[in-house]
Formats: structure tokens, sequence, C-alpha cells
């Protein structure tokens, strides 16, 4: 009875979170981590444009540069972005399929404690002698001669939270798979499901390449291995093939859920069903296998020849056909709608024109000729984040007012979002828009300063202060959210008035076991059909009320990490290592640590977890402290 | 969800029939063993005898892929159609199979050198 | 608790790994987990076509006269025997014949140990002839290609050992079945990745 028991202390409540398999409780932990490394990564980006305000400014040294632009890149795809829609997947996913959690509690909460000490420990490089400079792609000749132990910890760091993301992958392809509840068939999935299932599998088959790929650096840097040093018969080339086959599905990773939560958002607000539900589940599942079909389109300038690069580039513009039929699909299901402009909506809206603009540009891109030009310009750094800011950290911004009263049965300010919206959406373009003119202007990316009357400088200055506008935009949300903590009324049931999906149907606060009975689903927007046909519980119920069988909660996942994270310091200062000051003490830290892993796995399979039933005695009584006599959906 | 698993009982008859059904279906696993065995075998002899590399080289790589679906489709019950989501299984691991020959493909054609 | 009852060879299922709902999702979960394998093997593989032979100026070795191809070939006939033997346990879990099911996975063990025998002297021969690990790309690759094949190995011998250990007293019921019928595919998977090295390393090595 663990996670029932109501204890109010502070290290009962920290306990309790470190200790959690519920997938709400982990979900929360995940936007919790997530935004702590995105107001980070946030944070090295504002120094790296105030740097770059005023041509020849001295505000930071090339070198600190170098390790902003390595640090503000690999944080943000993955330690921000990928946990914050982790932790809409983790939120949202269960709920919308009908499901009391994912398929494996257990590894839900190892995969974030992964991320998490695997970020923690790429981020101790700051304070350990310097942080990683090669860039997020990290291309092997120049990684691998960089002094210090800044990529060692690029390569750890990584490699842990990589395995935590793997992890969490599957979890979601096995709970979508397995998990549905009666009548909940594929093609009656909510599209953010879907979205999370392709992005899952793309997880799948994206990070086994990565893997490989720190593996190589990893015994180049540390344990002597050629595969990267052209004078032993190594060929850097390969570093760059297997971090796109991983680096191209990436970016399809993080937008496809962006992509899922607008088109949760938009047929609510336009109180319209989805227009094209089976075209858009095909364009996502299309643009997820393409995606693994284009990575050479990074590598046009490597010098693959003719045919390769015709071949990619062929490809990369097929990707603009599903995707397109995804914009034209969000368009219609506006058309014609009552539509109602929240701020999640607005959101919504802004994305659409932002990121049509960053997948023109990646058209662009996508004509190698054209590429000569554009390659490792500023062109390339207003596309990506034209993409990324535009369709991502928008579509996170938008659901989390979407979705913070079903986190936290709290509504965020109305006024006070839309304000944050203009602020941000104003400041993002003012960043990047002008980054396009830079690039084609010649600019190169990648550098800490350039001379003036270069026909550079205006244009650097108003990108600054863009940045600026974007920080003030974070800012207000942040107090937003503490106004809401203090003062917010609860939501309660349907807080938005036109939930379509099994999510919004669940009485507010979810217990801990979401569903008392396991629901029925009767077509696409389960609730949206109970709503019209009058049922004022919301669902229709597939099972009587019944015991429920519970997981038991566990420290193990976060001893099994700790060890982890400890014996990455063994292995960094491993005496074989690239840099000269290993220490005595690497070895026995390696063999601690990696012990401390093997031992809780042995002792997580020697120690059965049967996990436990809850009667329905006590589900009526829950429910009872929850909703008073008559609340709930009794 | 299905936590209670009715139990069914096997009548004496029933029971010699599914005994019957085991036995045939380790039978034709003990063929398919000696099916992969000797293929491995002509594999090794067909190198070991010095062909021509144009005649070896498609012929062990086609024996390979035959012991691959043998070990997958017979050993690993990929081919029992009843099993759990057998379906979405085997799309995943073709999948991976399709993105690994795609790596190949690209590491011998378009590795820069 | 429904998952421990006992069962007798006429009421135990036929698909008994695949009867409770977390047997399901064990199933689904590694099969998913055995495609992504496939793409992590296919890195490794394709890094090795890349560098295979490559080296310093004037390497002395190459593939044709590296390998021992006999040795190869009796590492995979035993390999392919251990998976024959998993097949076994399965088929005595079927049949609900709990020291069938511990016999035969105990062989597969013993199997796949001396397999790992095979390859530890197979390196130890390598390394001493001047095939280190550092020397050559060539070497890196080799070694981290089958060393990881090598490595799954072991965490299979453990895992099965782990596994027959900790249920020899209590018998067959719905919560162990998945976990051996998991461990027997992971077992075959090794196998699969084998048949693969044997193929594209040792045989096409060989004939170059």
């Amino acid at each position: 009875m663990s996670s029932r028991t109501q204890k109010k202390g502070f290290g009962a409540t920290i306990w309790d979170y470190l200790t959690t398999v519920d997938h709400k409780k982990i979900a929360v932990l995940y936007l919790l981590g997530g935004t702590l490394f995105f107001v980070i990564a946030g944070f090295e980006a504002l120094l790296m444009r105030i740097q770059l305000m005023y041509p020849e400014n001295t505000f930071v040294s090339a070198g600190f540069f170098n390790e902003l632009l390595t640090m503000h890149g690999t944080t943000m795809l993955f330690l921000a972005a990928m946990p914050l829609l982790f932790a809409f997947m983790n939120m949202i996913v269960p709920l919308q399929i009908g499901a009391r959690d994912v398929a494996f509690p257990f590894l839900n909460s190892l995969g974030f404690w992964l991320f998490l000490f695997g970020g923690l420990f790429l981020h101790l490089s700051f304070f350990m002698g310097g942080a990683p400079d090669a860039g997020w792609t990290s291309y092997a000749s120049l990684s691998l001669y960089s002094p210090g132990h800044g990529i060692d910890f690029y390569v750890l760091g990584l490699q842990v939270s990589g395995a935590g993301t793997l992890i969490s992958g599957i979890n979601f392809l096995v709970t979508i798979i397995n998990m549905r509840a009666p009548g909940m068939t594929f093609m009656r999935m909510p599209l953010f499901t879907w979205t999370t299932f392709v992005t899952s599998s793309l997880i799948l088959f994206g990070f086994p390449p990565l893997t490989a790929a720190l593996i190589l650096l990893l015994f180049d840097r540390m344990f002597g291995a050629q595969f990267f040093n052209h004078l032993m018969g190594g060929n850097t080339i390969i570093w760059e093939h297997l971090f796109w086959i991983f680096g191209h599905p990436e970016v399809y990773i993080l937008i496809l859920p962006a992509f899922g939560l607008f088109s949760e958002i938009i047929p609510t607000f336009s109180r319209k069903r989805l227009f094209g539900y089976s075209s858009m589940v095909f364009a996502t599942i299309l643009i997820g296998f393409l995606g693994f079909m284009v990575w050479a389109h990074h590598m046009f300038t490597v010098g693959l020849g003719p045919t390769a690069n015709a071949i990619f580039a062929v490809a990369t513009m097929a990707i603009a056909v599903p995707t397109g039929m995804k914009v034209f699909n969000w368009l219609l299901t506006v058309w014609g709608g009552s539509i109602k402009v929240t701020t999640p909506m607005l959101y919504a809206l802004g994305f659409i024109p932002s990121f049509v603009a960053g997948g023109v540009t990646g058209i662009m891109q996508a004509t190698a000729p054209l590429d000569y030009q554009l390659h490792d310009s500023y062109f390339i750094v207003a596309h990506f984040h034209y993409v990324i800011v535009g369709g991502i950290v928008l579509g996170i911004l938008g659901s989390t007012h979407f979705y913070w009263p079903l986190f936290f049965n709290r509504m965020l300010n109305e006024t006070l979002g839309k304000i944050t919206f203009w602020v941000f959406f104003i400041g993002f373009h003012m960043t990047f828009f002008l980054q396009h003119f830079l690039g084609l202007m010649g600019m190169p990316r990648r550098v800490f300063t350039y001379m003036p009357n270069q026909g550079w400088d205006t244009f650097n200055f108003i990108s600054t202060i863009g940045a600026f506008l974007m920080t003030a935009g974070v800012i207000l949300l942040v107090i937003n959210v503490i106004i809401t903590t203090v003062k917010g009324e609860p939501a309660g049931n349907d807080p938005w008035e036109d939930g379509r999906t099994l999510e919004w149907a669940i009485p507010q606060p979810i217990p801990f076991y979401n569903f008392r009975q396991t629901p029925l689903v009767r077509g696409l927007d389960p609730y949206w059909i109970e709503k019209q046909d009058g049922n004022k519980e919301g669902m229709l119920y597939a099972e009587p009320l019944g015991d429920i069988h519970m997981p038991n909660n566990s420290i193990v996942p976060f001893v099994m990490t700790l060890g982890l994270f400890i014996a990455s310091f063994g292995a960094l200062y491993s005496p074989l290592g690239v840099a000269d000051d290993s220490r005595v003490w690497a070895i026995p830290v390696l063999v601690i640590g990696l012990a401390i892993t093997f031992g809780s796995m042995i002792y997580r399979s020697l120690k059965d977890d049967h996990g436990y039933y809850l009667t329905v005695a006590e589900i009526e009584e829950i429910e009872e402290q929850l909703y008073g006599k008559k609340g709930g959906n009794k | 969800m299905a936590h209670d698993t009715p139990v069914v009982t096997r009548s004496a008859e029933q029971q010699k029939y599914y005994r019957a059904n085991t036995k045939a279906y380790m039978q034709r696993q003990v063929t398919n063993f000696a099916i992969m065995i000797f293929l491995t075998l002509i594999a090794f002899a067909a190198v070991m005898a010095d062909f021509s590399k144009n005649l070896i080289l498609p012929l062990i790589l086609l024996l390979a892929g035959i012991q691959v679906v043998l070990q997958l489709y017979a050993f690993m019950h990929m081919e029992e159609k009843d099993a759990h989501e057998i379906g979405v299984v085997t799309m995943f691991m073709w999948t991976g199979a399709f993105f690994a020959f795609m790596m190949f493909l690209a590491f011998v054609t378009v590795i820069w050198w | 608790m429904d998952t421990l009852k006992k069962y007798t060879p006429e009421t135990w299922p036929a698909h008994a790994e695949q009867v409770t709902l977390e047997g399901k999702n064990k199933f689904v979960g590694f099969w998913l987990f055995l495609a992504c394998e496939i793409v992590l093997f296919a890195s490794l593989f394709a890094t090795y076509l890349a560098l295979k032979n490559k080296g310093p100026a004037g390497m002395e070795f190459s593939t044709q006269e590296l390998y021992e191809l006999p040795l190869a070939f009796a590492m995979t006939m035993i390999l392919l025997t251990s998976s024959l033997t998993s097949v076994y346990a399965m088929y005595h879990m079927k049949n609900y014949n709990f020291k069938g099911v511990q016999l035969w996975m105990g062989i597969t063990v013993l199997l796949g140990f001396s397999f790992l025998c095979l390859e530890i002297y197979e390196f130890n021969h390598y390394v001493s002839l001047g095939f280190t690990f550092g020397s050559s790309a060539f070497a890196s690759a080799f070694y981290t290609l089958v060393g990881t094949h090598g490595f799954h190995v072991t965490v299979g011998l453990v895992w099965i050992t782990a596994l027959i250990l900790r249920n020899a007293k209590r018998g067959l019921n719905l919560y162990n079945a998945p976990k051996y019928f998991v461990a027997s595919l992971y077992w075959h998977f090794i196998d699969v990745v084998w048949v693969f090295i044997f193929t594209v390393v040792y045989l096409m090595g060989v004939v170059g």
C-alpha cells in the first residue's frame, strides 16, 4: 500500500518521488528535470548571444564560447526537449489509451533516473576541468584530440542518458501495443499516442547507432582503439555516418510528439474532429520511416559523390509530402471550426507558419548544390531553430498550458499566458529571422566573434535583443507557474470544457490507479462521443468494479543508476585515456560503481516483486477522500 | 485487465493429443537444426574448396540469410500466428533488418576514402 | 497470487509465457529489444566492413592470413547446438516438465561456456601474434564486433545460470515461465548474430 499512504512530511515526499513507479509522478519528475536543463541551456544561449551582440566582443573567451555552443546544443536536444516531451508522454499516453500504468513501471523509473544522472554528469564537466567543446555533433577528428576531459564527459553522460531514453522508448511501445483499453483499436488511438508510438520506434532504431558511435569514441579516447585515427587505418567518416544515422531520426523523435500535441490542441479548440485522421496517422508513419533514409543530407559537403548526394537529396525532399499533409490537415481542422483562441490555441496557430518557414528552408538545403553554399553558415542555424523553437518549443510551451490542469489540477493564468506567447513569439522571430540573411551574407556558424563593417553588425544586435525577449517570455511563464501554484483554484474535471479524449474524462485529482474501472472505447475521441450521448460519467466501463493490481514502489532504479554515475567517474580518469591526468582511484571507482549497479540488478532479480492488490473497499475509501461522498464518477 | 487466467483442464484424450503435437513440433525443430548444420557445412566447404569468389560470396550470404530466417521463424517461434501481437513484432524485426541492410549498403559504398 | 498457482501437466497452458499481462508485456518488450539489438550490431558490422584490412602503412595482418577458420567453424557448431538445446528446454516447458527445462537450460549454459572459452583462446592467440586491440583500425573493429558478441554471450550465461539457480526449488509457474522463454529468445538471437559473424567476418574474410 506504499504509494497510497499520504504522509505529508518533506522527507516522506522526497522518498516517495525517489521510489515512485507511478507514471504521473515520473511525468512530474521529467517535467522538473527537463525544465532545469532547459533553463541552463537557455542561459548558455543567452551568453552566446551577448557575446555576438557586438563585433569583436570579449564577453566570453573563444574556448568558453565553444563549450557554451556544445553544451547548449547537447543539453537542449538530449536533456531538455526530450525529457519535456517524455513528461507529456508519460502523463498522457496511459490516460489516453485507458491504462492504469505503463507496461514496465520499474523501467519507467529507471529511465528517468538514467536521464537525470547522465545529464548531471555531463554538466559536472563545467566544474571539473572544462565542458565538451567539439559541438553537439562531436565530429571524431576534432573530438579525438580535444584536450582535457570535456569529450569524455560528453561520451559517458550521453551513454548513460541514452540508455534511459532507449528504455523509455521500449516501455512506451509495449504500453501502446499491450495496454490499450477494450475498443481502443490502433485506428482509434488519439494522435498524440500515435506520434508517441512512432517516436518510440524511432528511438528503438535510432539510439543503437548512437550507442555504437559513442562506444567507438569511448574506446578511442579511453582505451587506445584506432577507429578514427587515420594514421592507423581509421576513418572519421564512420563517426559522421553513425552520428547522423542517429541524428536525423533524433530530430523526428523531437518533432513528432510536438505534432501530436498540436493535433490534440487544434481539434479541441476548433471544437471539431481532427480533419483527415487516417492520413495524419499515415503521414506520421511515413515521416518516421523516411527519417531513416535521409541521414547523409547532413554530409553533402563531405564528398560522398554525386550519386549518393542525389539519392539523399530526393529522399529528403520526399519528406515534405507527408509533412505537408499534416499542415493542410491542421488548417482544414481549424477551417469552419468554432474556434476558441485560448493560450494553447495561440501557440498552435503561431506554430503553423513558423514551422512551415523552417520546413521550407529545409527543402532549400535538401538541394545539394545549394547546400554547398548554405553549409556551415547562419542560414543553417536559422533553419533548425525555426524547426526546433517554432515546432518543438512552441509545442512544449503550448501543451504546458494545455495539460497543466491534468498535471496539477490548476489552470495557468490565461491573460498572462497570452502575454507570454506574444513576448516569446516576437522574440523568437526577431532572433532567428534575420539569421537567414546573416547566413546568406556569409556569416559562418560556430564562430565566437566577427569583424565589424561586414554588414552583420545591426542584424546581430537585433538578434540578441530577440534572445532577451525570449528569455523574458520564459520568465513570465515561470511567474505564471508560481502564481498558479500559490493561489490557483482546483481546475476540476475537463477544465477546457471541450476535451475530446479519455484523459479529460478522468475525475480530478486523478487517483493513482487512474481508472477505477477500465473504460470501454466506442470510437475516435471517446470522451466527445460520450458527451454527445449525454453520458454524465464521461465513459463506459468494460469491467465491473474489482480489485486492482498495482506495482510496488522501489528504490532500486535510483541505486542502479547511482552505480553507473559513480562508475562513469572511474572510466573518465582511466589510466589508458587520452588526457594525461589519470587518477590512481580510477579503476577501483569504476569497479565499485559497476558492482553497485550489478548488485542492484541481482537484488532485483532475486527478490520477487508481484505488486499488490487494491481491494474494492480501499478504492471506495480513497475516492471518498478525494471527491467526497457523491463526487467523482460514481 | 486480464489478471485472472482461466484454468482449462485437458482431458486424458486431449492431453495425449497435446503431447503428440508438442512431440511432432520438437521433431520439426530437430529437422530445422539439421538443415542449419547442413547449410553451415556447405558454406564452410565452399570456402575451404576455394571456389571462385563471385560464386562463394552470394552463396554464403544466401545461406546465412536462410539460417537466420529458420532461427527467427522456427526456433524463436515467429511462425506461430496465434502468439501475442506477433504481427507487430514481425514488422519491427523486419524494419530493423531493413535499416541494418541500409547501413551495410551505405558503409560499403559511401564511406568516403 | 494468481501467478504463483501450481499447475499440472493437464492444466498447464500451451503458451504459458503469454498468458498473464506481465508475460505479454515481457514477450513484446523483449522482441522490441531484439529489434534494437539488430541495429546495434548492424552499426558494428558496418564499421567492421568499412575498416576491414585497414591499418598503418605496412600492417602485416590481413583477414586471409589471420583467421583460424576451423576454430570458428567449431565455435559455430557449438553455438548452433546450444540453440537446439534451448529449444529442447522450451519443449519441456510446454509439457510442464520442469526438470527437463532445467536440464536442457543447464546444457545450453555448458555449451555457451565452452564457446566462450574458445573465443577467449582465439583472442589470446591473435594477441600473441601481435594483433592487439590498438594496433590498427582493423583490429579495433574486429575485437569490438566479436567482443560485443562475446559480451552478450557472457550476459546470457550469467542470466540463464541465475534463472536456473533462482527457480531450482519452486518449479514452473506463470511468473517464471515468461522469464525462461525470454532468456531462450535472447540465446537464439545471440546465435543469429553469430551466424552473421561467421559468414561476414570469418568466411568472407578468408575469401578476401
